[in-house]
């Protein structure tokens, strides 16, 4: 229990520290740190997204929408996946994705960093690490994060509206038109939220992960496992508990 | 200019350091010796406080280092240069980016500025021709003297080597005993230096200092070192061939 409560006084303190020197991430000495790491989270994850969401849409059409057709109520389909994705899966599934890649990236990075000494040569330079590696960081996973949910919402509304045109007899104008109905302005502010928070828990726990890192190559493969595990469990916890504090 | 008073420093239960008392002078080479364990790395690793000492003081310039609050530490740290075991390259960056990375972090010199300075360290080191290489593809001795281009770029006072021939080759080796030598020389900068490597201290250090279990058993000139009744200092020095008689006899001797 004292080493949890070490741990996380750690991470926050890095994390504070980091959102402290936001204001230096497009200064001379951060910039180029800070569009590469843009380009790595935004960029470089487009194509894993894209596949998560389309199938991630069309399961939900297909699975939610054989139900709804025996009931004969096959046009709600649209509004139930545009909710479900807006709402839940989307800033959900994204996470998921950018802790898996992004985050165990961010964490055997700088786990191997750690155990090589260069993070401890940082340091030495007066260079802090907490503005040199985790800032930039952190600027492009709560950028990233809300942009990329953007974008995993419209393709798996698009993949419910395939499944639907297709397999469960409802056009795509009365998918969509049924989709933006129900959708409020409501459900897309909290996803987004949410998505913006569960960017700023990865970097913090796969960073936290990759300073925290001993024992050479074992060690930053435990990190990165480490990170991804602790990354799933709380944006578990913390999505429940966004939902309950927005919807009940 | 670096004190050590009664430090001691425990780890997994072990005394690493067990009231260590030393001092390092201006202009000195100092080098540290001793076996796997022995605290040689633990002590370098107070000199710049990536560690604290459990109990114990340690100046620097008679200023506290143990004390020193945030910004007086990144004060302290500027007097220093540190060569790591591994060269600690970032391994994203090429040489030239590497090496002029304190001059971007801490100064305000133009991008050009920064280029010069730095092709002027790398000539030095004979490293010119790998300027646009990157740390993975040079070898461990040119990953080194890169090393010590960046911990000599901001001009330090006291450079700190960890280690700096392990792992190289005998010529590479004595190379970079050279370097360490012409840094005192023509730069007057003060060396502390760890190392297994006893042929290595003998002909660089101005004084060596050995530790054992965490306890200094000897703390003498290369002459006086090499005369050391102590026993834990002669199976070293036999361990690794040396000596009274033969190549060393001439060094006792003056």
């Amino acid at each position: 229990m004292l080493h949890l409560l070490h741990n996380t006084g750690q991470a926050m303190f890095m994390l504070f520290e980091a959102i402290w020197f936001i204001r230096h991430a497009f200064g001379r000495r951060s910039r180029q740190e800070t569009f590469t790491q843009l380009y790595v989270t935004g960029i470089k994850s487009l194509a894993v997204i894209t596949v998560v969401a389309l199938f991630t849409g069309m399961i939900l059409a297909l699975q939610t929408g054989l139900e709804l057709k025996r009931w004969g109520y096959e046009e709600f389909i649209g509004s139930a996946v545009a909710v479900t994705m807006i709402r839940e899966m989307g800033p959900f599934m994204t996470g998921l994705i950018i802790a898996a890649s992004v985050g165990s990236a961010i964490a055997a990075q700088l786990g191997t960093m750690t155990v090589s000494e260069e993070v401890a040569a940082l340091e030495v330079m007066s260079i802090n690490p907490n503005r040199f590696l985790v800032m930039p960081r952190l600027v492009a996973l709560a950028v990233m994060m809300p942009i990329l949910t953007v974008y995993t919402n419209i393709l798996g509304i698009m993949g419910g509206a395939v499944v639907g045109a297709t397999q469960l007899g409802v056009s795509v104008r009365a998918y969509m038109d049924n989709a933006t109905q129900f959708a409020a302005n409501k459900d897309l502010y909290v996803g987004l939220l949410k998505a913006f928070v569960f960017g700023i828990i990865i970097v913090t726990v796969a960073c936290h992960q990759g300073f925290v890192t001993r024992e050479g190559a074992v060690g930053v493969g435990k990190a990165t496992r480490r990170s991804v595990i602790i990354s799933f469990l709380i944006i578990l916890v913390v999505g429940y508990m966004i939902t309950r504090l927005f919807y009940i | 200019m670096i004190r050590f008073e009664n430090v001691t420093k425990v780890l997994g239960g072990r005394a690493v350091l067990d009231q260590v008392d030393f001092e390092i002078g201006e202009g000195e080479t100092f080098v540290i010796v001793g076996l796997s364990g022995a605290g040689k790395s633990v002590t370098l690793k107070h000199i710049i406080r990536l560690m604290q000492p459990d109990s114990g003081r340690i100046y620097i310039d008679n200023e506290d280092l143990v004390a020193a609050d945030r910004r007086e530490l990144q004060e302290l740290r500027r007097k220093f240069g540190v060569l790591f075991q591994g060269a600690a390259l970032l391994q994203w960056m090429n040489v030239r980016d590497n090496v002029g990375l304190p001059l971007r972090e801490h100064t305000r010199m133009s991008d050009d500025e920064i280029r010069k300075q730095v092709d002027d360290r790398l000539e030095l080191l004979g490293l010119a021709d790998a300027a646009e290489k990157f740390p993975s593809d040079i070898s461990g001795g040119m990953q080194k003297r890169a090393g010590l281009a960046r911990a000599i770029i901001m001009n330090p006072k006291i450079v700190l080597y960890d280690e700096p021939t392990s792992g190289l080759d005998p010529v590479t080796s004595r190379r970079i005993d050279d370097l360490i030598v012409d840094m005192r020389e023509r730069l007057g900068i003060t060396s502390v230096v760890v190392t297994h490597d006893l042929h290595s201290a003998l002909a660089i250090g101005s004084r060596i200092m050995m530790l054992h279990q965490g306890r200094i058993v000897e703390n003498a000139p290369p002459a006086d070192f090499i005369r050391s009744q102590n026993e834990t200092v002669q199976s070293f020095l036999e361990s690794q061939y040396i000596t009274k008689k033969g190549k060393w006899e001439e060094l006792i001797h003056g």
